[in-house]
């Protein structure tokens, strides 16, 4: 058979080939990149850079002055102990959770696998809701709290507790798949040559499952510190008491005062950024997702 | 590999102090406090809860709740298919960075995207003062409640589509275009089938987060009651009032949705694996 033998002719030939690119193809490639490109950069990159921008509306002197608030630098602490408690809390749990369900067969583990996930379902006002009907004063408790002087609701513990539940689902949904997939050998490879149960955790599972574990853990730590809905109904907007970096955004949002409103928002964003940059290292280590 | 049904001996230490803590920590920060909003709403008077969950005010706040929601999700069907599309078919000059921002809503606070996309899309912001000529008012209508809610849930679509696109075969793809196919049938009869139960899941994933939403709705929506009043917004309003037994309805309506969200999302799971089987 008389193959093409002009270069011309080749590249005719080829073009009608599977996969390879023609006028049509590339022509809709750039389209449908286009269109994804300008949806991701009105409705995530605009906004971004207008939280940047408003922030440094009036130059970086008013910036950093926002800082100098009191009632801000409140907020910021109050943010930074909900995190220091909510964090490791839910952290420790994502590791019990997944070192049982992981590691053993029981009935009804689905069921818990569930339940875990529940929060993540909620809406972040309902997730308020519960701790107001529990510990306000017509709660469950409220009665009782009140005679011995404990608050709950409108203070720190209700904050850390909506906090909580709100972030709860995220070390040991990070951790249960990984530890899933990873199999048992190892740890029982350990315990059987006479290793003790700390000692096989520390030094085999651990080394192990630990990208899933950062992941887990600033996923969980931009979550308990960007918490609005579910602050916002326990906390009762004491302004310098009991409002969070979010809480203190809406408030000096309300008030006009962009420019703090955008200093504390471009944070968090920056919060967020760091959070991304560190997922992606972790996942350029080799860590994939389940 | 573990044998079905076959009782193998666990050696491993420390399953009833990590399933007992599990169950205990469990009880008490998630199952306590929503039995006690079920048990609240349950206290009620029956004729008074069916009262409130029907008033007019709630029922045009379930309208736009659920509108707005759904309308934000199909569009990040769309959207959403045709970004996961572009990082896994086609390589262009910032494909990783892209990649890595599109979690940016999971990590942003919800309040800073709400005020955030409120400047931009106000009558005076970057691009809201292109579409105001027009006619299109974005910031305080059901538009801007729509875009906050496509942005929050933007991350779910594109998340479960990826995968899926990417376990597509190509030889099969190949072997269709050799035969005859044309790319466009090729895509009707091998992608769409393959990334189905993926694009359903993300898209209830990403409806399920929009109707809950509440702190990047609040800011862009305007608040009106009967107009631009979200449930989880109707919720708050009545906590202020201290009606908590008219929070709890509401309450309830809400967790019922997220109870069968949860449902609709595990069966779309199984289906998606079933169907990845048989076509194996």
């Amino acid at each position: 058979m008389a193959g093409p033998n002009t270069s011309e002719a080749i590249a005719a030939e080829l073009a009608t080939r599977p996969g390879h690119a023609n006028k049509r193809s590339t022509l809709i490639r750039w389209l449908v990149i286009g269109v994804s490109m300008t949806f991701l950069g009105a409705l995530l990159a605009a906004p971004l850079a207008a939280v940047f921008a408003t922030a440094l509306h009036s130059g970086w002197a008013a910036y950093f002055q926002s800082f100098a608030d009191p009632d801000t630098r409140a907020a910021i602490r109050l943010t930074l102990t909900t995190a220091a408690v909510v964090v490791p809390l839910n952290t420790l749990f994502g590791i019990t959770a997944a070192w049982c369900i992981a590691k053993f067969e029981f009935k009804g583990k689905s069921f818990l696998i569930t339940l875990i996930d529940l929060p993540l379902a909620v809406s972040p006002v309902v997730s308020g809701l519960i701790y107001v009907l529990l510990f306000g004063l017509n709660g469950w408790f409220g009665a009782w709290l009140q005679e011995h002087e404990i608050s709950i609701v409108y203070a720190l513990p209700g904050i850390i507790l909506a906090t909580m539940f709100v972030t709860f689902p995220y070390v040991a949904r990070e951790l249960i798949p990984l530890m899933q997939q990873l199999g048992n050998d190892e740890e029982e490879a350990a315990i059987t040559l006479g290793a003790g149960g700390w000692f096989t955790f520390f030094h085999v599972t651990l080394p192990r499952i630990r990208w899933g574990l950062v992941y887990g853990v600033i996923l969980c730590n931009a979550r308990a510190m960007g918490e609005f809905g579910a602050v916002s109904v326990v906390s009762g907007n004491i302004r310098g008491l009991t409002t969070t970096m979010p809480l203190h955004i809406e408030i000096l949002y309300n008030e006009y005062n962009f420019v703090g409103a955008f200093a504390v928002a471009s944070m968090l964003s920056m919060l967020a950024v760091v959070t991304l940059v560190i997922k992606t290292l972790v996942e350029r280590s080799g860590y994939r997702r389940r | 590999m573990k044998m079905v049904g076959q009782k193998e001996p666990n050696v491993l230490p420390g399953f009833g102090i990590t399933l007992g803590f599990t169950t205990f920590f469990l009880c008490a920060i998630v199952l306590l406090p929503l039995s006690a909003l079920v048990l609240k709403a349950a206290g009620m008077d029956f004729a008074r809860f069916v009262d409130v969950i029907t008033s007019p005010r709630a029922l045009a706040s379930y309208r736009l709740s659920f509108g707005a929601s759904m309308l934000a999700a199909s569009m990040n069907m769309v959207f959403g298919f045709g970004i996961a599309w572009s990082l896994v078919r086609y390589d262009f000059p910032g494909r990783k960075f892209v990649d890595a921002i599109i979690d940016m809503p999971f990590a942003l606070p919800t309040a800073v995207s709400g005020i955030a996309l409120t400047t931009v899309f106000a009558a005076n912001g970057w691009i809201g003062q292109y579409l105001e000529p027009m006619g299109i008012k974005v910031a305080y209508t059901w538009i801007g409640i729509t875009v906050a809610l496509t942005l929050i849930g933007m991350p779910f679509v594109v998340r479960t589509v990826q995968p899926a696109l990417a376990e597509v075969n190509r030889d099969l793809e190949d072997a269709a275009e050799t035969l005859g196919a044309g790319r466009f049938y090729v895509f009707r009869r091998i992608i769409v089938p393959t990334v189905l139960p993926a694009l359903l899941t993300g898209f209830t994933l990403a409806f399920a987060r929009a109707v809950g939403e509440y702190g990047s709705v609040i800011f862009i929506a305007g608040n009106m009651p009967m107009k631009t009043e979200i449930t989880p917004l109707l919720i708050v309003i009545r906590l202020e009032e201290f009606d908590y037994a008219g929070a709890a309805a509401l309450g309830v309506v809400m967790l019922s949705i997220s109870f069968v969200m949860l449902l609709a999302i595990n069966l779309l799971q199984v289906w998606g694996r079933k169907r990845l089987m048989v076509s194996r």
